[in-house]
C-alpha cells in the first residue's frame, strides 16, 4: 500500500520537475519584448475587457495607445469609458488635459415631422441595407434612415431611437465617445466632437451637401448652404462643405451667435442658458439655468423636444 | 426542335403572369423634356458633354463612358439642353440627369442609317465590331446593365466556344424579350451573327424558357429558311423554372459546364449576351444607331391595358403607366423590371433607362402577408438556392456581422436570385440580409486585395 | 394616395407559410384521431383535447408574461405538439399527468430554448420521456382496442400487452401461439399501444398527404423504415426462433408515427437529403437496438431523441455542394 504511494508520488514529482525546466526553456525560447510602456499603460485601464473603446479589450487599447503616442503624439480618439484617459496620457509621458472628453452628435433632425415620409419601408432593419435601396422614407438621401445600426453597435446603451421622431438619441451621461456609432452609420451621419466647456456645443444638425432647393423640398430643417452663420461666425470657425455649413470643433468658441442667425434652425446649441425672457410672463417658471432633464424622458441632446428649453435656436 | 435542358439545383417556379404576352409591341410617343440620366450602367456614370442652351440631335453623344466600366449615353432625341440637374431616378437617389426640351421631328445625328430594311451583310471585323458596340454604348439589357463590348472583349490566353443568346426571360411578368423575339426575328438572328464574329465562334445558341413555345417555333423556322444565313445558330427550349436566365444557370443548362466560383463565364468558353442588347448590337453595328431606346414592359394584374412599349430612354415612367391605363388605386409596389430581381422604386415619375426592361405595379395582395416568424429550419431555401448555399446561415451570420462566417459560406457566390426569399415560410428577409452580408463581406476582400 | 411600399427584391413570395404548414400536418393525423375514437372511445378525444389546450395555454401564458414577445399562439405549432404527445400516450392516462406532461413539453421542451425553432429536441418526445420516466407504471399500462360499437363510448377499457411489451417478455414463441401478431390487426389498429400509432393505414394516409403537399419529404422516414427493415430482416434471418419477421416491426409500436410524423419536424431535423439519410439510419439503428436488446420495448421516442441531438452535427458534414466550387479531388 505504500510502496504504491511512494511510487505515486516518485512520479509525479519527476514528471513535474522534468515539466518545469521544460516549460522554463521554451518560455526563453519564445519570449516576446514589448514595449514596456504597454504594461504601464493597462495598469491604468479597468481591465474589464469591455470592448467598449472599439478594440479588442484593454490591452488592445493600451498597445493603441502607444503605438499612437508614438506617431502622433497624442491620443485622441482613444478613449476608455471608464477611465481618465490622462493618466494614461501622464504614463505616456504625454501633457495631462491633452485628452478632451467627447461626445457623440447625431447631425441630422430629419424628424418624422421635419421630413414626413413619403414611401414605406419594408425589410431587413439594417440602415447598411436600407441604403444601397432608396434615399430614406423622407427623400434626403444623407438624412438619417433611422433603422438603428448605430443603436445595436453602441457598447454603452448610450444611443436609442426615439420613436416620436425616428432618430437616434445620445445620451449624454452613458455616451463615451468611443466613435463606434460614427463608425458604423452607413451615411457619415454620426461625428464624435468635444463636449465643450460646460457642456456647451454648438454644431450643423444635418448633413446634406446637396443644393438647397433640393433640401427644402425634402425637409424642413436641412441646411441649405446660404452661408449666414459663416458671414456671423466672429471666430471664422465655419466653413462649407458643399452646400453644407461644417463647425470646426477646434475654433468654436461655442457663443452661439450662428444658432441665432440661422434660418433654418439647422444649428443646434446645447445646453446654453435659455435666453433671457424679454417678457417676463412668458414661460416665467422656466429657469434660467439649464434645467436637469429626466434621464429616460428627454435626455439633452434630444433636438425637437428639448431646444425651446436647452438651445438658442432664432 | 431540340430536347429541354434546365439545370438542376435549386430553383423555384413562380407564377407566370405573362399578361402582356400576345400584345404587340408599341411605340410610345415621347414627351416635351426628356430626362437623360447619365448613370444607365453598371459602373461609373458618363461624363457630361453638353452644355445647357445646346442644340443636340437624336442619337448624338452627350455623356462619354468613364473608366473600364461604363458605357456612352446618347441623346434619345432631338431638341434643345433645358438643364443639366439632378433627377430622382429608379435607384431612390438624385443622379445628373440631361434635361431635353424636344423639337416635334427627329432630326438624326450625322451617320445613322434610318431604314426599316433588313441588313444582313456584316461588313465589320471583330476588332470593329466590338468597338461600334463600345461607341453605341450597348449595355446587358436584362437588367443589370453590365457594358455589352466588355463581355465581347475575350482575355488573352481564352477562347470563347459559344456565344449563348439569353432569351429565357424567366422572371415572371416580363414579356418584352418575348416580343422582340417574334417582331424583329431576323435583325435579332444577324445581332447573333455579329456577335459571333466578334467573338470568332461558329456556334450560336439561342436559350429559351418552354413557355415561350411560339417564339422557338418561329426562330427554327427562320433558321431552316435561311440556313445559308444562319448557318451555326441553334435553338434550345429551357425548362420553365426560375431563375433560368441566370448566366450561371443558363451555361450550365446549356453546356452542362459550371462557372467556377469566384470567375467570369469567360473561363466555359462562353459569353452570354441578352435578347435586347443582341438586337441592340444589330442596330449599331449595321445601322450605326446608338442604344437610345428598348422595349417597356407595363404590367401588373390590376393595370387596365398592360403592355409593351417601344421607348426612348429619358421618358418618364409615370407616363407609360397612364398609356397602360392608369395607376390603379391599390398599389403599393412600383417595381422598375420583374418581381424577382427588380428594385422597388420611390417615385413614379423616374425616368426609363437601358435597364428597365419592365414596369410592373404591385398590389397588396399579390406583395402578401409579410408577418416574419422564427426560421423553423425547414431547409427549403437552401433546397431552393441555385447556387448551392445555405442562406438560413448566410442570414444568421450577416445579421451577427460576422464576415468571416458568410466569407467562408460563400456568400459572394450570391446571385441575389431571391429564391430563398421567395420559399421561405417563416418570411424572413433572406435576401436583404444576404446581401448586406455580401456588400460588407466584398469590401473586406477588396481591401484584403489592396493589401 | 398609398405610399409605395420599398423593399428588397424579390416582390413576389411563395404563399407557403409556417402556419399553413402546421395545419397541413394537423390534417394529417386527422385519420389517425378517428381511428383512436373509434378503438379507445372517450378516452382517446378526452386525452388529445386535454393535451393540446394545455400545450396551447402553457405557451401563451410564458410568451405574454414570461417572454414579452408576439404572441404566436395560432400559429398551429403548440396545438401539434399536444396532439403528438397524445398520440404517443395510453389513452388511459391520468389527467394529471398528461397535464404535466404537455407542460413540460411546451414549458422545457419547446420555449425553454426561445419558442419556435429554436428547441433542438421534438418538445412531444421530451414530454412523453419525461412521464416515461417519472410515470413508468401509468405509463405503460396499455388500454386493449375496443371498438366503441362494441365496448360504448364512455366504458373504462380493459387494460393488457402491447405486442412489442409481449415479445420482450414472453418472447417470440408465446406470442405467436397466443394469436396475437395477427398482421391485419396491426395494420388495421386493433391492439394495445399508444393510441395515436395503432393503426398504421390511417398514419399512412396522412403521411402521403403531407408528402404529396411538399410539407415532408420522403428521405428521413423511407431511410428510417428502410434501416428498420433491413437490421430486423438479418437477425431474423440468423435466427428466426428468437427474433419476429421484419414486417411486424415496421407496424409495431410507434415507429410509423415515428417516422413519418416527429422525426421529419423540419426544427429538429437535418435540412439536407444526404443528411436525412444519415439521420434517418441512425433513429433506425438506434430502435433496432432498443427494440431488441435494451431494457424499453419500444425505442423509437429515444431513437429520435438522440438523433435531434446529432442534427446540428449531421447540418455541419452534410453541406450542400456551391455551384462551381469543385471538391478537392483525392489525387
Amino acid at each position: 500500500m505504500s510502496n504504491t504511494l511512494l511510487i505515486s508520488l516518485a512520479v509525479l514529482g519527476i514528471l513535474g520537475g522534468v515539466l518545469a525546466v521544460v516549460l522554463y526553456f521554451v518560455a526563453q525560447k519564445f519570449k516576446v519584448e514589448e514595449n514596456p510602456l504597454i504594461d504601464e499603460a493597462e495598469a491604468c485601464l479597468p481591465g474589464a475587457n469591455c470592448g467598449g473603446c472599439g478594440f479588442a479589450g484593454c490591452r488592445a487599447l493600451a498597445e493603441a495607445c502607444v503605438k499612437q503616442a508614438a506617431e502622433k503624439g497624442n491620443i485622441d480618439g482613444l478613449a476608455c469609458p471608464g477611465t481618465d484617459m490622462n493618466k494614461v496620457a501622464a504614463v505616456l509621458g504625454l501633457t495631462a488635459g491633452t485628452f478632451e472628453p467627447k461626445i457623440a452628435v447625431v447631425r441630422c433632425n430629419g424628424s418624422c415631422q421635419n421630413s414626413p415620409s413619403k414611401v414605406h419601408y419594408e425589410g431587413a432593419d439594417i440602415c447598411a441595407f436600407a441604403n444601397t435601396l432608396y434615399a430614406g422614407e423622407g427623400g434626403c438621401s444623407k438624412g438619417c434612415l433611422g433603422l438603428g445600426d448605430c443603436v445595436k453597435k453602441c457598447n454603452f446603451d448610450a444611443l436609442h431611437i426615439d420613436k416620436e421622431t425616428g432618430l437616434p438619441v445620445v445620451d449624454p451621461d452613458k455616451c463615451v465617445g468611443c466613435g463606434v456609432c460614427a463608425r458604423t452609420c452607413p451615411r457619415g451621419i454620426i461625428e464624435v466632437r468635444p463636449r465643450g466647456k460646460k457642456d456647451r456645443r454648438v454644431y450643423v444638425c444635418c448633413s446634406n451637401t446637396d443644393k438647397g432647393a433640393l433640401v427644402i423640398k425634402n425637409c424642413s430643417v436641412g441646411c441649405i448652404g446660404c452661408q449666414k452663420c459663416l458671414k456671423e461666425c466672429p471666430f471664422e470657425a465655419i466653413e462649407m462643405r458643399g452646400n453644407l455649413a461644417y463647425i470646426d470643433p477646434a475654433k468654436c468658441k461655442a457663443c452661439g451667435k450662428c444658432a441665432k442667425v440661422c434660418p433654418r434652425g439647422s444649428i443646434h446649441a446645447i445646453n446654453f442658458p435659455a435666453p433671457k425672457p424679454e417678457v417676463p410672463a412668458l414661460q416665467g417658471a422656466e429657469p434660467a439655468v439649464k434645467p436637469q432633464p429626466k434621464p429616460e424622458a428627454q435626455p439633452v441632446e434630444t433636438k425637437t423636444e428639448v431646444k425651446p428649453e436647452n438651445t438658442v435656436t432664432a | 426542335m431540340n430536347p429541354i435542358k434546365t439545370f438542376h439545383k435549386g430553383g423555384v417556379h413562380p407564377e407566370e403572369n405573362k399578361l402582356s404576352a400576345n400584345l404587340p409591341i408599341q411605340d410610345f410617343p415621347m414627351p416635351k423634356q426628356i430626362i437623360v440620366p447619365l448613370g444607365q450602367c453598371l459602373g461609373a456614370p458618363a461624363d457630361c458633354i453638353v452644355n445647357k442652351g445646346d442644340r443636340v440631335l437624336t442619337g448624338q453623344l452627350i455623356g462619354t463612358a468613364k473608366g473600364f466600366i461604363s458605357a456612352n449615353v446618347h441623346s434619345p432625341a432631338t431638341g434643345t439642353v433645358a438643364k443639366v440637374d439632378v433627377v430622382m431616378d429608379h435607384t431612390g437617389y438624385y443622379k445628373p440627369a440631361v434635361f431635353i426640351d424636344r423639337e416635334e421631328q427627329d432630326e438624326w445625328a450625322e451617320g445613322i442609317l434610318v431604314t426599316d430594311k433588313l441588313l444582313t451583310d456584316i461588313k465589320l471585323d471583330s476588332k470593329q465590331i466590338i468597338d461600334k458596340v463600345k461607341e453605341c454604348g450597348i449595355v446587358g439589357m436584362g437588367g443589370a446593365t453590365f457594358p455589352t463590348h466588355v463581355k465581347l472583349m475575350v482575355p488573352e490566353g481564352k477562347k470563347a466556344e459559344y456565344v449563348i443568346i439569353n432569351a429565357a426571360e424567366c422572371e415572371p411578368y416580363l414579356t418584352c424579350d418575348f416580343r422582340l423575339l417574334l417582331e424583329k426575328t431576323q435583325e435579332f438572328l444577324v445581332g447573333v451573327k455579329i456577335l459571333m464574329k466578334a467573338v470568332n465562334t461558329d456556334k450560336g445558341i439561342i436559350g429559351i424558357e418552354a413557355n415561350k413555345m411560339e417564339a422557338i417555333e418561329l426562330l427554327d423556322k427562320t433558321i431552316n429558311e435561311h440556313k445559308d444565313l444562319y448557318a451555326g445558330i441553334e435553338v434550345q427550349p429551357l425548362k420553365t423554372k426560375y431563375p433560368q436566365g441566370g448566366e450561371k444557370q443558363i451555361i450550365k443548362a446549356i453546356t452542362g459546364r459550371e462557372v467556377p466560383s469566384g470567375k467570369l463565364p469567360i473561363e466555359t468558353g462562353c459569353v452570354v449576351v441578352n435578347v435586347a442588347s443582341t438586337y441592340a448590337v444589330y442596330e449599331a453595328v449595321q445601322k450605326n444607331k446608338p442604344l437610345i431606346e428598348r422595349i417597356v414592359t407595363v404590367t401588373g394584374k390590376s393595370v387596365k391595358n398592360p403592355g409593351n412599349f417601344r421607348v426612348r430612354f429619358g421618358t418618364p415612367a409615370d407616363l407609360l403607366i397612364e398609356a397602360a391605363g392608369g395607376l390603379p388605386e391599390d398599389i403599393t409596389d412600383v417595381i422598375n423590371g420583374g418581381p424577382m430581381m427588380g428594385k422597388s422604386v420611390s417615385v413614379t415619375n423616374f425616368p426609363c433607362i437601358k435597364g428597365t426592361s419592365g414596369i410592373l405595379l404591385m398590389t397588396l395582395r399579390e406583395a402578401q402577408d409579410r408577418r416574419q416568424t422564427n426560421c423553423i429550419r425547414c431547409g427549403r431555401c437552401a433546397m431552393a438556392c441555385p447556387m448551392g448555399l445555405q442562406p438560413f446561415l448566410l442570414h444568421k451570420v450577416a445579421k451577427q456581422n460576422d464576415f468571416d462566417e458568410t466569407e467562408k459560406n460563400h456568400v459572394m457566390d450570391c446571385i441575389e436570385c431571391g429564391s430563398c426569399e421567395f420559399t421561405c415560410p417563416a418570411n424572413i428577409p433572406l435576401l436583404d440580409y444576404i446581401r448586406y452580408g455580401k456588400a460588407k463581406t466584398g469590401a473586406i476582400i477588396k481591401a484584403r486585395n489592396q493589401k | 394616395m398609398n405610399k409605395y411600399t420599398i423593399s428588397g427584391s424579390p416582390h413576389v413570395h411563395s404563399t407557403e407559410n409556417t402556419r399553413k404548414i402546421m395545419y397541413r400536418v394537423l390534417l394529417a393525423l386527422l385519420p389517425a384521431l378517428l381511428v383512436a375514437i373509434y378503438y379507445f372511445g372517450w378516452y382517446a378525444l378526452r386525452l388529445t383535447l386535454v393535451t393540446v389546450a394545455t400545450c396551447m395555454l402553457t405557451e401563451w401564458l410564458i410568451q405574454k408574461f414570461l417572454i414579452k414577445g408576439p404572441l404566436t399562439i395560432n400559429d398551429g405549432s403548440a396545438a401539434l405538439t399536444g396532439v403528438l404527445l397524445a398520440f404517443n400516450v395510453p389513452a388511459n392516462l391520468p389527467i394529471w399527468m398528461a397535464i404535466v406532461g404537455s407542460i413540460v413539453a411546451i414549458g422545457i421542451g419547446k420555449m425553454a430554448f426561445g419558442g419556435l425553432g429554436k428547441n433542438p429536441f421534438n418538445p412531444a418526445l421530451v414530454g412523453r420521456v419525461f412521464m416515461l420516466v417519472s410515470f413508468p407504471t401509468a405509463m405503460t399500462t396499455w388500454p386493449k382496442a375496443a371498438p366503441v360499437f362494441e365496448a360504448g363510448f364512455f366504458t373504462d377499457a380493459v387494460t393488457g400487452p402491447t405486442p412489442l411489451g409481449l415479445l420482450k417478455e414472453a418472447g417470440v414463441g408465446t406470442l405467436a401461439e397466443a394469436g396475437d401478431m395477427q398482421f391485419l390487426d396491426m395494420v388495421l389498429g386493433n391492439r394495445g399501444g399508444a393510441f395515436g400509432e395503432v393503426c398504421a393505414i390511417a398514419l399512412l394516409l396522412g403521411a402521403i398527404y403531407l408528402i404529396c403537399r411538399k410539407v415532408i419529404d420522403i428521405w428521413t422516414p423511407l431511410s428510417i423504415l428502410l434501416t428498420v427493415f433491413v437490421f430486423t430482416g438479418i437477425c431474423y434471418l440468423v435466427d428466426p426462433t428468437q427474433y419476429i419477421a421484419p414486417w411486424y416491426h415496421l407496424v409495431y409500436g410507434g415507429l410509423l408515427l415515428g417516422a413519418f410524423f416527429m422525426a421529419t419536424d423540419m426544427v429538429t431535423s437535418p435540412m439536407t437529403t444526404k443528411g436525412k439519410l444519415l439521420f434517418g439510419f441512425g433513429i433506425g439503428v438506434i430502435t433496432v437496438v432498443i427494440r431488441l436488446w435494451g431494457a424499453y420495448p419500444e425505442g423509437v421516442s429515444f431513437a429520435i431523441l438522440i438523433m435531434n441531438a446529432f442534427t446540428p452535427l449531421i447540418n455541419k458534414a452534410f453541406k450542400p455542394q456551391v455551384f462551381g466550387v469543385v471538391k478537392p479531388s483525392k489525387k
